[in-house]
């Protein structure tokens, strides 16, 4: 099978980042007189994460940048961009990217924005630095998927809603690269699924309509399409991680794609950790790079609501063997403390005198 | 941290660089490191040469305290624990312990983290700056 190689660009480092507190569907479910069960069955999750009282999409990005910083073995000065991508950004106007690039000491000579497209900003950002790298405009850019999700008291997004962050250094030398990416591949439409207005706290979706016309037709599509511009199919690849807004839709996704459901295991974690939206999928590729050996090709889509996906065709390089220290996410998963529902909603603050 | 409500913009902005990353001092002469910063080597005097220095945010505790009557902007946070924290470089700096950890105790090892500390308000700035971690 012939590849092309599209961009010189790869992923350096990479690192991802989960509040330690959790929250169970059934503290939630009691509250609003649901069955508990039925809805872990029905979301799949077991299990969000929630942030500290004093943690935010900035606060997370950082400690996903500092751990990617760790496996590059690069200093914060080699940045020449830092992309942040969230639909929680802290302020509403005033970047969250200046204030990553300053705690991380990136600044000041760098290129930075903020980025949101609902669950697939982080995404969008590792596309726009691969052009600056392939085109030399930057050494290294910093891309980074961000997000302490918002979910309406008593909807079904209550039970998903979570908090992460993972960040993606991308470069271009060969000697550093752990995962070349040989593709991407986008598919965007106009599609109202999911949608939060200016100065409205929580999100309004679609029900039903978020699945059949938003979430499966984009990641499909998206994934599909790059099936078929670099020439591969389904057994190509060795790992497989899509846009997960619970614990069911990705595997449903690719059943219908005729993709192994086992290929997909390792990069589900949102059935024990939430919809970590702008993060989602690039934690799911995180917890699969932590893993994955020389030669092994990994297919990610993301899905942003509104609607578009992002697909990339990885090769993982012989580099990984000698990653350097960085905190794997399997710490972050295993460190936790539960709250009850009325700890869980000081924390989100969702009394009106909070 | 002595963060407060009040604090003007500017002086917000020139601390940046000592809350979000831990820059601090050291003088070049006698290899002695400050925290906060210093235009001045104490010990050298004249003959000293201040740089600016990155400390690494690992440390011990030195000593702590359970914070039950928390200040205004630090209600929701209570109860909390605030240590001094005593960094590898040598200096001395208080800050908080983030949530969720074990009962704190002295010697244990720490490591600084990037978090909010205060804010001014619903539509004022959002102050950040350093914490620590227990590190097991």
């Amino acid at each position: 099978m012939i590849l092309i190689v599209i961009f010189m660009a790869g992923i350096v480092g990479y690192g991802s980042y989960v509040p330690s507190f959790r929250i169970k569907p059934d503290e939630i479910a009691k509250i609003w007189g649901e069955e508990a069960e039925r809805i872990k069955k029905g979301l799949g999750i077991q299990e969000k994460s929630v942030p500290a009282l004093d943690e935010d999409s900035a606060t997370m990005a950082v400690e996903a940048a500092k751990n990617a910083l760790a496996v590059a073995g690069i200093s914060a000065k080699k940045l020449g961009a830092v992309y942040v991508g969230s639909e929680s950004h802290p302020y509403a106007v005033k970047p969250t990217a200046t204030m990553v690039a300053e705690a991380l000491g990136a600044t000041p000579d760098l290129m930075a924005a903020d980025l949101e497209f609902a669950c697939k900003a982080g995404t969008a950002g590792i596309q726009i630095c691969m052009g600056l790298v392939s085109s030399n405009m930057v050494n290294y850019g910093l891309a980074i998927g961000t997000d302490t999700s918002q979910g309406r008291p008593g909807d079904a997004l209550e039970y998903t809603a979570g908090a992460g962050a993972a960040a993606y250094i991308i470069g271009r030398e060969k000697s550093q690269i752990l995962a070349q990416i040989d593709a991407t591949y986008s598919y965007t439409s106009d599609t109202p699924d999911f949608w939060r207005r200016p100065h409205a706290e929580f999100p309004t979706h679609g029900g039903r309509f978020t699945g059949v016309p938003a979430y499966f037709k984009h990641v499909m599509s998206a994934t599909q399409g790059l099936f078929e511009k670099t020439n591969t199919r389904a057994s190509d690849y060795d790992y497989f991680v899509f846009h997960q807004p619970n614990g069911k839709f990705p595997l449903e996704a690719a059943k219908k794609m005729g993709i192994d459901t086992a290929k997909l295991k390792q990069g589900l974690v949102t059935p024990v950790i939430g919809n970590t939206y702008s993060a989602a999928s690039l934690i799911g590729l995180a917890s699969v790079l932590d893993v994955a050996k020389a030669g092994e090709r990994i297919l990610v889509t993301s899905f942003g609501s509104g609607a578009g996906s992002d697909s990339f065709a990885l090769s993982v390089t012989a580099n990984i063997e000698n990653r350097k220290n960085g905190v794997p996410l399997a710490h972050y998963v295993a460190q936790k403390e539960y709250l009850c529902y009325g700890l869980y909603v000081k924390h989100r603050k969702k009394l009106k005198s909070l | 941290m002595g963060v407060n409500m009040d604090e003007s913009l500017a002086i917000t902005w020139r601390r940046i660089p000592e809350r979000y990353r831990l820059e601090g001092s050291e003088c070049t002469k006698c290899k002695t490191s400050y925290f906060p910063t210093r235009k001045l080597c104490p010990a050298c005097r004249r003959k000293g040469s201040i740089a600016t220095k990155m400390f690494s945010g690992k440390g011990t505790i030195y000593s702590f305290s359970e914070i039950y009557a928390p200040p205004a902007g630090f209600e929701l946070e209570a109860p909390y624990t605030i240590a001094i924290v005593q960094l590898e470089e040598g200096p001395k700096i208080t800050a908080q312990i983030v949530a969720p950890h074990p009962q704190v105790k002295i010697g244990d090892s720490v490591e600084a983290v990037f978090r909010k500390i205060q804010e001014d308000g619903q539509e004022g700035l959002i102050h950040y700056g350093f914490k620590f971690r227990l590190v097991k």
